[in-house]
């Protein structure tokens, strides 16, 4: 069987968690089978593999979809519990995976404490710029001017670079992609489950329903188009001028360990 | 799959007279006991507990130690270990305890067993740092959100800071809970003599077979992760295969009686309390816990050199309450006094058994002494 597709995979997911809870259009389902298919184009077996994720939309990526070892755990902590998953079993590869307000906002001192220290992890934040499960609100990815149910005249405050935040406290890998980079997504994705050390992947995710609607992307194809549109490789970012990188998004790997 | 859970091994200290502080006595009862892995966040007066475990295992490279950013993190990362195969505990004091409740209900909820020793100080808040306090009882049965049953041991000497730390590790494996260990500042930093023996006994947990993990009445066996079991762990209402069930009204009934039903069914196994002095017909009956029950102690034997009939009942274990214990005492005695280091958490309890039981609370960050709990039964007297 041809490693990485659909009929491949097909092993690693619980037929019983079908169908996803995830609105329709949303992209955690494009990172979920990103995930798998770089499982399985690295041949790991997953069940030497845990899967840690926390509270939110974000947090149902792998709960309980993958056939694999889950805990899916308090809203924020996922980064720490994964901690101790892996310092008292070294062997597992172990994976932490929560959205935006899990990762950045309840979960954000985790997220730079396990990074400072350099524990052996893969942490993907999943970020569809908003808090979904509970009502659209703004997270601290948002961005500017953005509309969401807490800032219903435009997002005033300024949203936190993940990536920046990441390598700046010490992740040893750090890569960010939309769910639109499929293929480079999955590429990173296996280069941080190999990498001995932090690996921190971002991942902009479309939520049609609550950031769509919101901000003049109405559809999951608009919303794809949108992080199509507004993404940048950090080789061209380079060479563009701070007044043509406004309102851009720098993708690639970031901190190549 | 399952085999006898007991065993004995030796112990990890050299049997015979020690002289130790009772947050050193507990670091080692959890050494003894096969506590390997170790996660924690400075705090007064706990931090003994985790700088002695600290240097114990870095002469031991099978058992981890982490120093977390936070009491969050470090009852978080505990559970994980557990559920990675680890006896994992953390240490703390009661800002630090709230702190973790969130994920000491998490551990509720997921029936993962791990030890969480509070030293209680005063408080509320900051309150005195190194003074002793035990306004913690309540919180550490309520503090969590949600209905639950909890376990929680009270240590009155460094002799029971290793003993009753044992204790809380075969329990949490017994009926895999996250069990408290509620010991007091005065117990915590008293530095006296603790008997070692050349064995201790523990219960290991059982690891199941290929049945899911929530799966069957009773206490169902605990897999780990990384065993090719496929676990759904989540803290939110599950089945017994752990897939989230949120809207059932059945499943939330059912996951809620079986947590409250593992204790309660077990209640005779898991009180324990001390009756000293207790024989025959009694004027006076002293119920006490912790630090204050050594004052109550020597309250009762001055009472009864004055001619007094005065007992004292220990409360070792403070949840479930000893309500059959109590009962039974306050039946035989005219007067029962509670003293404490709060404002009547524990007294109240008692009164649910024993109506006309008053108390003496002291919450000036001192320690209760003898002849103020004899003045408060003299009060009583007349």
């Amino acid at each position: 069987m041809i490693r990485g597709t659909t009929e491949s995979i097909r092993r690693m997911i619980r037929p019983e968690a079908f169908p996803t809870p995830f609105c329709s259009g949303c992209g955690h389902g494009i990172l979920l089978g990103a995930i798998l298919r770089a499982v399985d184009e690295l041949d790991w077996d997953i069940d030497e593999m845990v899967f840690v994720s926390g509270i939110g939309c974000g947090g149902w990526i792998p709960s309980p979809h993958f056939a694999a070892d889950t805990l899916h755990v308090t809203h924020g902590r996922p980064v720490a519990f994964a901690t101790g998953v892996k310092t008292f079993r070294p062997e597992l590869n172990v994976v932490a995976i929560g959205g935006d307000g899990d990762i950045a906002s309840i979960g954000g001192n985790h997220l730079i404490h396990a990074a400072r220290r350099d524990v052996d992890l893969t942490v993907i934040c999943a970020n569809n710029l908003i808090y979904g499960m509970t009502g659209g609100q703004l997270t601290p990815t948002t961005p500017q001017n953005a509309y969401t149910s807490t800032t219903p005249r435009g997002n005033h405050e300024r949203p936190f670079d993940l990536c920046g935040l990441a390598s700046a406290a010490g992740a040893t890998y750090v890569a960010r992609y939309s769910v639109y980079h499929v293929r480079p997504l999955i590429k990173a994705l296996k280069k941080a489950f190999q990498h001995k050390g932090f690996g921190f992947v971002e991942v902009l995710s479309s939520c049609p329903t609550q950031y769509g609607r919101r901000n003049a992307l109405r559809t999951p194809v608009d919303m794809l188009r949108h992080f199509k549109k507004t993404c940048v490789t950090a080789k061209r970012a380079q060479r563009m001028t701070p007044a043509e990188l406004e309102g851009k998004t720098i993708i690639g790997e970031l901190v190549k360990g | 799959m399952t085999t006898t859970q007991w065993s004995r091994v030796p112990s990890t200290l050299k049997p015979g007279r020690h002289f130790m502080q009772g947050d050193e006595a507990c670091a080692e009862g959890a050494i003894a006991a096969g506590c390997d892995y170790y996660a924690g966040y400075p705090i007064t007066p706990a931090s003994e507990i985790m700088q002695h475990i600290c240097n114990r295992f870095s002469d031991m490279p099978e058992r981890k130690f982490m120093q977390m950013e936070d009491e969050i993190a470090s009852i978080a990362s505990c559970i994980g270990a557990s559920w990675a195969g680890a006896r994992s505990m953390t240490a703390t004091s009661g800002p630090g305890l709230s702190l973790m409740l969130e994920n000491i209900g998490y551990a509720l909820m997921t029936e993962t067993p791990c030890v969480v020793v509070d030293v209680q100080r005063a408080g509320p808040s900051t309150g005195q740092a190194t003074r002793p306090g035990q306004g913690d009882v309540m919180q550490a049965r309520w503090g969590a959100h949600g209905d639950y049953e909890m376990i929680v041991l009270s240590p009155w000497s460094a002799q029971e800071m290793y003993s009753q730390t044992i204790r809380a590790f075969n329990l949490a494996d017994r009926f895999r809970v996250p069990v408290i260990l509620l010991a007091d500042e005065a117990v915590g930093h008293l530095r006296e003599k603790v008997e070692i023996d050349d064995q201790v006994r523990i219960y290991r947990r059982t690891e199941s077979g290929p049945d899911g993990p929530f799966v069957g009445s009773g206490i169902p066996p605990m897999p780990r992760f990384g065993s090719g079991h496929k676990l759904l762990i989540t803290g939110s209402t599950h089945d017994d295969w752990g897939y989230r069930r949120t809207s059932s009204p059945e499943a939330q009934a059912k996951l809620i009686e079986h947590l409250r039903s593992k204790i309660l069914s077990h209640a005779d196994e898991i009180v324990e309390t001390e009756a000293l002095h207790c024989e025959g017909q009694l004027d006076f009956l002293l119920v006490a816990y912790g630090f204050t029950a050594r004052s109550a102690l020597g309250a009762v034997q001055t009472a009864r050199q004055g001619g007094m009939r005065a007992g004292l009942l220990r409360l070792k274990t403070l949840w479930p309450f000893a309500e059959a214990a109590v009962g039974e005492l306050a039946q035989r005695c005219k007067h029962v006094l509670v003293p404490e280091m709060n404002q009547g958490q524990v007294l109240r309890e008692v009164q649910r058994c024993a109506p006309d039981a008053q108390g003496y609370g002291k919450t000036n960050g001192e320690v209760i002494k003898p002849q103020e709990i004899l003045r408060a039964m003299r009060e009583m007297l007349t």
